[in-house]
């Protein structure tokens, strides 16, 4: 497809029945889905099958989209969901709700402080550059704990806003800032204590808190 | 401001979501305050990065199987209409 034709255009003349554009509209974004169930399941056959579901579901309810949201956001909210229930199966909980496996307890544990402190030694952009950055970043992000990566996944990989990642969650906004927040502390850790120029290190003599 | 009270608005200042009166507080506390400004910069950083990571590809055989699950379901569903 040389010029872009927009989401809108293609929902529109798949819901009048043309097939290509709605593989054009698969083209465009079964990698950000299949992604996303990767790095939510951590596991390709789990994630190709929530692709296809993800997929088969957007055709068959495509007369339901309406378009509040974008058709990028409708996709990632359904792919979510198809994960969130394999999710939910591993852990032996298909009975309990939606809320109920995703809000579990957040109590008010402190916020982690940070320990590393440094300015790393090269700029994202240098970084992003290199290979072994990739294998860095996938790794901090599968070291995080589930309910922190799934929201990290939505709003920052994904660039969903706040509240339609609290919407394909079924969580609260304040639930979402908070696992928003952990996670983000969390990656910055482990990042910066690879990413990060020793010589530059604070050292906490000074007491945060 | 201390430090504790400004992690718990990193958020809302890196998504630019924070209250304008706020915003003033914790630009002069992390202009007095080096490691705050340090942590602030990483999360930016942080976030950067992943924004620009990649997409996973997907493998080539399941591609053709989804396209052709696809064409199956589309072809069920526009002929029963």
């Amino acid at each position: 497809m040389a010029p872009e034709t927009a989401d809108d255009e293609l929902v529109v003349r798949a819901k009048a029945g043309e097939l290509f554009a709605f593989e054009s509209l698969a083209n465009r974004y079964e990698k950000r889905v299949y992604s996303l169930a990767l790095r939510m399941l951590r596991h390709e056959q789990d994630a190709e099958d929530v692709t296809q579901q993800t997929f088969l579901s957007a055709l068959e309810h495509l007369d339901g989209f309406r378009g509040e949201a974008g058709f990028a956001t409708w996709l990632l909210r359904i792919a979510t969901h198809a994960a969130l229930k394999v999710i939910r199966k591993r852990d032996g909980l298909d009975t309990v709700s939606l809320e109920a496996a995703t809000e579990s307890t957040e109590s008010d544990e402190s916020i982690p402080h940070p320990e590393y402190i440094a300015d790393w030694s090269q700029s994202p952009g240098e970084l992003v550059a290199r290979n072994e950055t990739r294998s860095l970043i996938e790794e901090a992000l599968a070291q995080l704990d589930e309910k922190h990566r799934i929201v990290f996944l939505l709003r920052d990989v994904e660039g969903l806003s706040v509240t339609e990642t609290a919407t394909a969650l079924g969580l609260s906004e304040a639930n979402v800032k908070v696992r928003l927040l952990r996670a983000r502390l969390q990656l910055r850790e482990r990042l910066t204590t690879t990413l990060g120029d020793p010589a530059s290190r604070i050292k906490q003599a000074h007491h945060h808190g | 401001m201390k430090c504790e009270e400004m992690l718990a608005m990193l958020n809302d200042y890196v998504d630019g979501t924070i209250d304008p009166s706020v915003c003033e507080e914790f630009e002069q506390h992390m202009a007095g305050c080096n490691p705050c400004q340090v942590v602030v910069d990483n999360i930016r950083q942080t976030i950067t990065l992943y924004k620009n990571d990649q997409p996973y590809e997907l493998p080539v055989r399941f591609k053709e199987q989804l396209h052709e699950a696809l064409r199956a379901k589309w072809q069920e569903k526009f002929s029963t209409k």
